[in-house]
């Protein structure tokens, strides 16, 4: 009893603990525990673009997906916006064909136009050989892909060189490749002196010099039919980055800041009334267990709060319903377990016997029901698109905190009040406390 | 044993239930949201007072971006529905649309078509696969209880249970978008799959419980009828059935009430599951597993 009563105490003051974090660390703005909400909450923009990579060989398609987001990682900060997210995402193999997408969330961004302009100037660099084959009688012109693409690129140079006509400076794009870049772009020149070597600007071919020798040293120049300003441009959106493949937008959607700050408010009172209603009727119905019941779901409520600040987990509209229902099943926990203690009670078992035998009644059931919603929420994680993910994520976590707390605090609060009395001593006190429902058996 | 007594009357009861979902279903027909279409959709608000719906299909269609329809939400706020847009059409759709009144977008989003056709495909999937899984780990977690109905045919009537489950929101939904514009939009899949959670550890509460009795049963060598045990069973869990169902319907209550538009629908599809889902647990899984067991004798 006594080592309940230490338990008992050191949940409670855990329990403070864990509500004074949330509670603080919301009230300071600068901390970086404050909940993470996701756009639909915050008010934000989110695009989603498909990236082609049928140019690219299935081996490379992860190197191109990671080079393309850190690309348009670079290109959003540009874009001066706080705590933008760009995430890449492979299509399960469920849909058949695979899929790689690009989602860029820009929070407090609203207006779709400026963002899509900003992120899809960035333009796609290609270096491709060209080899000439036979089409029926007709010779044609062929680009073959060369592997060497802007993700090769560490930076682009503005240059002035002699043009071919009239003995005018002609400005030049110069660019010079990384140390991968420089290496693959040499054993491309070596290989093939003479031929053709492309390059391609968002599809275009821009400039079409033939090899004259194996060039060392990760340098090339594009000397296209440049405007001072085009180059100028050019290597401007080069340099924030060359698009290692083409992108096309898919997805957009923006929430205003109205509609995100009305639906939290909504959420937060929402909760508050639903918690006060569910305590209510626990206390109500279940006397002593009921507040105990109560005590435990705040408790539980508190540690779901915490563990989704410190993950940290981005908080959703569907994430919040995940939340609502993990706590519908922490209820149903206690529920079982006192309905199990009340029945052992009425065969004449001791008070704290009841209690005891109440719990391991209940295990199996209570087992077997958060086993199913774990192994189902993990697979609507595994399957889920984003929506169904911020739910199944926030419902997971809630079972598994409710699996936790509904055999762990519940039962060391009752273990702790309620006293050892032998069968003969008169208990009816307990009785009343432990029993439920408004007849009194 | 009220239940097992009258079980006849319940299947038929289900059986209404389930044909008069079916009949909302096919008959009003699920309206598919932007999610599952594609295409665009556009939430306005206006400072001042709305003009009339009639008049801004009329400015609309200046936009050029095809079919535009435009439903009017609360006071001041209209919902438009188009084919996905690129974000000049958009543009060029809200200042159409904002010619005559001022405006505050409120919300917006576009859809590519062939990601909202994956969304249904990955949707239906998912379910599908959850059911299986839970099929699988209730004929495991019950493979010591035999007799007289094989574990799996636990897990096989939790899946006619939970289509039952699943098939009457959906019908209600089908009936309630038809009346209020409502559309089956993401929040909608994710409401069945916590519906899903929810009936599933429903059931199970009930099953443990006859799991439990036929074990001690068989340890006192006792032959009780089966009717018996599963209307023992019934009783003893129908107190807990109800006051979890009764606690989570307050928590949706709220949620529907004071909680935020977008999650309004969700709320009442859930609410409508959980109250299905909780007499579906009551007066269905328990009591179909006689006709089955005499079905195993045979």
């Amino acid at each position: 009893m006594t080592r309940f009563r230490v338990f008992a105490l050191i949940a409670l003051v855990v329990g403070f603990l864990l509500t004074y974090f949330v509670w603080s660390t919301e009230a300071n703005p600068l901390s970086a525990y404050r909940f993470r909400l996701g756009l639909d909450l915050a008010g934000g923009t989110e695009l989603v673009y498909k990236a082609d990579m049928s140019q690219t060989a299935p081996g490379e398609r992860a190197d191109a997906l990671a080079a393309l987001q850190g690309v348009v990682e670079r290109r959003v900060n540009l874009f001066g916006v706080a705590e933008p997210l760009v995430q890449t995402e492979q299509a399960s193999a469920l849909s058949g064909t695979t899929e790689d997408r690009l989602i860029v969330d820009l929070p407090g961004v609203t207006d779709i136009k400026a963002a899509v302009a900003a992120l899809g100037q960035t333009p796609t660099l290609e270096f491709r050989l060209a080899t000439s084959t036979k089409v029926g009688t007709s010779t044609e012109m062929v680009f073959l892909p060369t592997g060497l693409t802007g993700r090769y690129l560490a930076n682009a140079a503005l240059g002035f060189g002699s043009g071919a006509t009239a003995g005018l400076s002609a400005p030049q794009v110069i660019l010079n490749f990384n140390s991968d870049g420089a290496k693959l772009f040499e054993k491309i020149t070596r290989e093939n002196v003479g031929q053709v070597l492309a390059i391609f600007l968002d599809g275009q071919p821009i400039s079409t010099p033939v090899i004259q020798e194996a060039i060392p040293g990760g340098q090339a120049t594009i000397s296209g039919k440049f405007t001072a300003t085009q180059a100028r441009d050019l290597v401007r959106n080069l340099n924030f980055g060359a698009l290692p493949v083409p992108i096309t937008l898919e997805n957009s959607s923006a929430v205003g800041p109205t509609l995100g700050a009305a639906a939290i408010s909504a959420g937060v009172v929402a909760g508050i009334i639903g918690f006060v209603i569910v305590a209510l009727f626990m206390i109500l119905w279940y006397r002593l267990p009921g507040v105990i019941a109560a005590v435990a779901l705040a408790e539980y409520i508190a540690f779901m709060l915490a563990v989704i600040k410190t993950i940290p987990v981005t908080l959703t509209a569907s994430g919040i319903a995940g939340l609502i229902i993990s706590v519908g099943m922490a209820v149903d926990a206690n529920v079982l377990i006192f309905e199990r203690s009340k029945e052992e009670l009425r065969e004449g078992k001791s008070p704290r016997e009841a209690v005891h035998i109440g719990f391991s009644r209940a295990w199996p059931a209570i087992r077997d029901g958060h086993l199913t919603m774990i192994i189902s929420g993990v697979i609507l994680f595994w399957l889920g698109t984003s929506i169904v993910q911020g739910f199944a994520l926030v419902f997971v976590l809630g079972v598994l905190a409710s699996f936790i707390s509904a055999v762990t605090l519940s039962r060391v609060f009752l273990l702790a009040i309620v006293p050892d009395l032998e069968p003969e001593q008169e208990g009816r006190g307990w009785k009343f406390l432990l029993s439920s429902g408004f007849r009194n058996k | 044993m009220f239940v097992i007594n009258h079980r006849g009357f319940f299947f038929w009861l289900t059986g209404l239930f389930l044909v008069a979902a079916l009949g909302a279903i096919t008959y009003f027909g699920l309206p598919l949201g932007i999610d599952f279409t594609g295409g665009s959709l556009t939430q306005i608000s206006y400072q001042d007072t709305r003009p009339a719906v009639t008049d801004l299909q009329v400015a609309a269609a200046k936009a050029n971006v095809g079919a535009v329809s435009i439903r009017a939400v609360g006071d001041k706020e209209i919902s438009v529905r188009t084919r996905s847009l690129t974000p000049a059409e958009h543009d060029t759709l809200l200042a159409s649309l904002s010619s005559t009144a001022s405006t505050t977008e409120l919300a917006y989003t576009s859809v590519g078509p062939a990601l909202g056709s994956q969304f249904a495909g990955k949707a239906l999937w998912a379910i599908a696969a959850v059911m299986l899984v839970i099929v699988l780990y209730i004929a495991f977690a019950f493979r010591k209880v035999s007799h007289p109905v094989p574990s799996l045919g636990y897990g096989l009537i939790v899946i006619v249970m939970l289509a039952i489950d699943i098939i009457v929101p959906t019908g209600f939904y089908a009936a309630y978008a038809h009346f209020t514009g409502a559309e089956v939009d993401s929040l909608f899949v994710v409401a069945l799959l916590a519906l899903l959670g929810y009936c599933v550890n429903d059931v199970i509460v009930i099953f443990d419980r006859i799991r439990e009795h036929l074990a001690r049963n068989e340890k006192l060598g006792s032959h009780e009828p089966f009717e018996e045990t599963i209307g023992k069973s019934i009783n003893e869990t129908l107190t807990r059935s109800i006051n979890t169902a009764l606690t989570v319907a307050l928590a949706l209550i709220a949620l529907i009430y004071f909680g935020a538009e977008a999650t309004r629908n969700f709320a009442l599809v859930m609410l409508v599951g959980v109250v299905a889902g909780t007499f579906s647990s009551i007066c269905r899984s328990a009591p179909l597993l006689i006709p089955i067991s005499s079905w195993f004798k045979k």
